[in-house]
């Protein structure tokens, strides 16, 4: 299995198939390690680095349950698909940008990834469809178990795992959940909502994390203390806020139809329209107006598309996919026109005749 | 005045009233009182982690203890404690012994725990020193090997090997001051 085949299949987490799909895009548990008998990665030399490197690789080759595994050395890759690896989540931005050896192991069916010689030696994650953090757990808990067996982890007696950043110490064990909230955005109530989560050790991020907007009413929810508590404890923590935010979610859009149900519907139906017509459009825009549709075929007010295709549009919109799905590498401007082109094939009753020209 | 956070003179000087145990000043140059003013908007753990250092070194030490403090100096991965402040990231497990009392208060702040409740690892990773001496031990077999001292770097191999399959450790612990040994176990290697 080649890097070139994932970019026109779709992760199991995108399907939009699992609970509270309509508001929870995706779950997805990390688990930071680190080998006890390496320095951390900020004072680990090149030699060490490319040890760590062959020595997981080597590893990971022998866990049976992993048939098939994708081992990709992040240095060989060029600059769009190291960016198509980001926008596909398989590894985080840091990884990409960053220096020395470095590499990515990832599960065909997209269900794992695990980052090699990113911030820690290791970064483990699961991601799963919709709200369902214990399968997430349980899969990466497996994962962890399979791996542990094989490497010895930096671990101490009372503070647990031990990571490079004391933020990630004891668990290691990052829990987050991505949620779509366009309805908390609109009536303005998101602030107040995430205001009040602060009190309880939960931390909000926009979609596209550390240093980025807010973009496209995407939120990710996580939690902040990783040590002190069980693992299960810390799902617990965040699987019991999140229905919280989800119930504020639905009574803000049941707001909106009850109040100002025709400006909603001409919202959406102008977003539709522009997604299905434009000739050229940014990423950024079309995360925006993307957000409102999915937002009005949750509602009913466009029934001609599955939420599925509109997960998809979000991934397969961003810069390095629309290049991989044409098989070349294109100016911004080419992106801009190729996007609003792969749109129209995707939206829209005939959608397939208008993108002809 | 030194920023607490680098060698730059601290231009910004900020009380702190939320804290339970009456004001603090923090004392930052203007690139690192940006970060810090910002924490409260921003959900980076680095930036929260600088914040944090800053308000807890303050706390509890004066300059001289401070500016001695930044000079402790890792003897396994030769990282010193200003680095990691400046950083937010350490540079070997052994760091966590090392700075323990430091951290300590560190972890306590941005946990409420210094205690790992969680699930521990299928292998057993065997006392800190350990560990640690297998780090050394590691990076003076590479450098043997580099100057072509293969006898010695063979010697080096049978060494690690001898200590990953659960023999003595040759050899004082790395540690220059305090024996960090109360969690040590003898028995590594078992689950
Ligand atoms: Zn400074
Ligand atoms: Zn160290």
């Amino acid at each position: 299995m080649k890097l070139d085949e994932l970019a026109g299949k779709c992760g199991e987490w995108l399907l939009g198939t699992g609970p509270e799909s309509d508001i929870v895009i995706s779950s997805r548990v990390r688990l930071a390690r680190n080998l006890a008998e390496f320095p951390f990665i900020r004072k680990a030399n090149d030699s060490e680095r490319t040890q760590i490197s062959q020595l997981v690789h080597a590893k990971m080759d022998s866990i049976k349950s992993w048939p098939d595994l994708l081992y990709v050395d992040i240095q060989s890759l060029d600059e769009v698909d190291r960016q198509f690896l980001v926008e596909r989540q398989l590894m985080s931005r840091e990884m990409a940008e960053a220096k020395g050896d470095r590499a990515v192991a990832i599960d065909p069916n997209e269900r794992f990834s695990i980052m090699v010689n990113e911030e820690d030696h290791l970064r483990l994650q699961v991601m799963c469809s919709g709200l369902d953090l214990q399968t997430a757990w349980e899969r990466i808990d497996k994962l962890d178990d399979e791996l542990g067996e094989k490497l010895t982890y930096a671990f101490h007696d009372t503070l647990g795992f031990l990571t490079a950043c004391p933020t990630n110490v004891g668990t290691g064990m990052r829990v987050s959940v991505m949620m779509h909230l366009p309805a908390l955005v609109i009536t303005r109530e998101i602030e107040k909502v995430f205001r009040s989560l602060q009190k309880i050790n939960v931390a909000v991020r926009g979609l596209y994390g550390e240093g980025s907007q807010f973009m496209g009413d995407f939120y990710q929810i996580s939690n902040q203390i990783t040590l002190g508590r069980t693992e299960a404890e810390l799902v617990t923590t965040v699987n019991e806020v999140v229905p919280r935010i989800i119930e504020y979610e639905r009574r803000a859009r049941e707001f909106l139809v009850n109040e100002s149900e025709q400006d909603l519907h001409d919202d959406v139906s102008r977003a539709y329209g522009i997604l299905c017509t434009a000739k050229k459009i940014s990423s950024e825009e079309t995360l925006h107006y993307l957000s409102k549709v999915r937002m009005g075929v949750n509602l009913g007010l466009i029934r001609s598309i599955e939420i599925e295709t509109i997960n998809k549009l979000f991934v397969q919109t961003q810069p390095a996919h629309l290049q991989k799905l044409r098989g070349q590498h294109l100016s911004v401007a080419d992106r801009n026109i190729e996007r609003a082109s792969y749109l129209q094939s995707h939206l829209g009753p005939n959608s397939k005749s208008d993108a002809d020209n | 005045m030194k920023c607490q956070q680098c060698e730059k003179p601290a231009t910004f000087h900020i009380t702190e009233l939320t804290e339970p145990t009456g004001p603090v000043m923090v004392h930052l140059c203007e690139e690192h009182a940006r970060t810090y003013l910002s924490q409260e908007n921003s959900d980076s753990p680095t930036n929260a982690l600088a914040g944090m250092l800053a308000k807890q070194l303050k706390l509890e030490q004066t300059a001289d203890q401070l500016a001695k403090l930044d000079k402790k100096t890792c003897p396994v991965c030769g990282i010193t404690f200003a680095e990691f402040r400046q950083a937010g990231r350490l540079g070997c497990a052994y760091d966590y012994v090392c700075f323990e009392d430091d951290l300590g208060a560190l972890l306590l702040s941005i946990h409420g725990s210094k205690t790992h409740k969680g699930k521990r690892p299928a292998r057993g990773t065997g006392s800190p020193d350990r560990q640690h001496k297998l780090i050394q031990l590691r990076r003076e077999m590479h450098e043997a090997v580099t100057a072509e001292q293969y006898e010695r770097a063979g010697e080096l191999r049978d060494t690690i090997q001898d200590i990953e399959n659960g023999g003595d450790l040759p050899g004082a612990p790395p540690s220059p001051d305090a024996a960090p040994d109360s969690d040590s176990d003898p028995n590594s290697g078992s689950t």
